[in-house]
């Protein structure tokens, strides 16, 4: 399983995890893991993903989410799992 | 399971620390387009590098979004030239149809550099090595993305003075050619000792000829990642300061394997090394100056700048190895001034000189490197700043190098301006003594002796 992870930075405020679950619930995308965490006053969440059987490729979800972030006044990001794998992990 | 506070330093290293994988440069061997006439050979190579690059930069964008980290340049560098050129090129002016070609061919492929108008002469010179070498001013003037190197000398064979002399002219001429561009001509072209065949960093990569028909090397880099880590340890000591690079360099490293390994993977050629090298650029927070600052010296230059730079140097390298299998090309901290905005502002204090720096080399990957000099500088004396490198790398059996721009019609005290990743510099000042003699001997400095080290 290809696992997608979706971070959130930014102000927080009401409906952003609302309004991501939607997109990813829209698109077939199923939710693994939610973690959340405030750092110098800035909202941080993070999404384990399983983007499997997700009706669109990963660029078009990224470029997708990351405009959804420019909506809500939040920055959004999908990066594959790998990448903090091989930094974080032996 | 990752945790959100490893995925928070990842991307604030990326975001914030201006973590990148600086290149994937595809190295193309060319031994293979070598025609009957001088046009066909240059249509097998416009053919082979389109053909076999067609798909670097678009690969390179796809994985640059797949994982969220910028990949800056994507690169070719091909097989020596004075050897694919040496059997139809009758004239320096035949080399130069060659460098076109090449031109042509990353235009297409849409890369930003392609290096390896190069000839490698560390004992003797043939014809076409000599007719190459004599070419490059005006294949440098009449190119824009081509690069070139010259491997004059190496541990094993010694250093070929003939050609670090006609480099020296060659340098001059370079900058003539190029002087309404601020003699940029000169900052494509490297002169090595021991260069290293899987280089991925311009303007010195070439594709050797020890190397597969086509491979994928990679250059990871992160000086600003690395000034971000040592930020939280001042005051420690040297046991905590190293281990701190030393981790902070795996993970950067990591990056460079997963990225390298997918390019390999997607274009279907074997993946060759990764070169991880602290490559600094004049953004402000990507400056190896900075960590020298953060170490704890007031400016690079300052005594205690080799040391310094020395186990920076060793632990960048030590982390780096655990993070990759194959780890080649230069591998350590470059030290550019145009490129590194502390470096220049070193040089603008006064803090750092032509002389400091080629003691810092001693230490580090990989020379001198990005250096404006004086407009009226003799070529002689060139060659013999070339000459010095050449030694240094020689006995101490790595690679160094010499990158030196002489701005025509500027003296010390003013200003040159590359632009984009090369950046501009203060005009550095040479030591006015004459070497005149010493460089017009001719010949060749023999190999040191490989014992008795004392």
């Amino acid at each position: 399983m290809k696992k997608t992870i979706i971070t959130v930075l930014g102000k927080d405020r009401v409906g952003i995890i609302a309004k991501v679950c939607v997109y990813l619930s829209q698109n077939n995308i199923n939710i693994l893991d939610i973690a959340q965490t405030i750092v110098d006053g800035y909202f941080n969440m993070m999404m384990v993903v399983d983007a499997g059987n997700a009706s669109k490729d990963h660029n078009m979800i990224a470029d997708e989410l990351a405009d959804l972030g420019k909506e809500i006044g939040v920055q959004i990001k999908a990066q594959q799992q790998e990448i903090f794998d091989m930094m974080h992990r032996l | 399971m990752i945790s959100i506070n490893e995925v928070i330093e990842t991307n604030e290293m990326i975001q914030k620390m201006n973590l990148d994988v600086r290149t994937i440069t595809m190295g193309i061997s060319l031994l293979d387009c070598v025609g009957g006439t001088l046009q066909e050979t240059c249509d097998r190579i416009y053919e082979k590098i389109t053909s076999s690059a067609k798909n670097l930069v678009s690969t390179g964008e796809e994985i640059s979004r797949k994982y969220g980290i910028p990949i800056v340049n994507k690169r070719i560098s091909v097989t020596p030239i004075a050897l694919v050129g040496g059997s139809v090129c009758k004239s320096s002016d035949d080399f130069v149809e060659i460098a076109k070609t090449l031109d042509a061919a990353a235009t297409t492929c849409g890369v930003n550099f392609i290096g390896g108008y190069s000839a490698l002469v560390c004992k003797g010179m043939t014809k076409a090595d000599e007719l190459l070498i004599r070419s490059i001013p005006k294949a440098l003037a009449e190119t824009n993305r081509v690069c070139s190197s010259i491997n004059t000398g190496s541990t094993k064979t010694g250093i070929n003075m003939d050609a670090v002399k006609l480099i020296g002219e060659i340098i001059v001429e370079t900058a003539e050619l190029t002087k309404e561009k601020d003699s940029i001509g000169c900052a494509k072209f490297v002169v090595f000792c021991n260069a290293p065949d899987d280089n991925p960093f311009m303007a010195g990569a070439f594709h050797g000829v020890t190397e597969a028909d086509r491979i994928i090397n990679v250059g990871v880099s992160g000086p600003g990642v690395v000034k971000a880590a040592i930020e939280a340890v001042r005051g420690e000591n040297f046991e905590v300061l190293c281990e701190t690079i030393k981790k902070t360099a795996f993970k950067i490293t990591r990056v460079g394997q997963l990225v390298a390994k997918e390019a390999s993977e997607r274009l279907g050629v074997p993946f060759g090394i990764i070169d991880l090298s602290l490559a600094p650029t004049p953004a402000v927070g990507d400056s190896v100056g900075e960590i020298l600052e953060e170490i704890g010296l007031e400016y690079a230059g300052a005594p205690g700048t080799t040391a310094a730079l020395a186990m920076l140097n060793d632990q960048v390298k030590k982390g780096g190895v655990m993070a990759s299998s194959y780890v080649g090309g230069l591998s350590g901290a470059f030290i550019p001034v145009s490129e590194d905005q502390r470096m220049i502002d070193a040089v603008t204090a006064g803090a750092l000189t032509l002389e400091k720096l080629e003691a810092m080399t001693c230490v580090c990957s990989v020379g001198l490197d990005m250096i404006a000099i004086p407009g009226d500088t003799k070529a002689t004396t060139i060659s013999g700043i070339i000459a010095d490198e050449m030694a240094l790398g020689m006995v101490n059996q790595k690679t160094t190098a010499v990158r030196i721009i002489p701005v025509i019609g500027k003296g010390v005290g003013e200003t040159v301006e590359f632009g984009g990743l090369l950046g501009y510099a203060p005009i550095m000042p040479v030591n006015k003594f004459s070497c005149d003699a010493f460089i017009n001997r001719g010949g060749r400095i023999p190999a040191p002796i490989h014992s008795f080290k004392n």
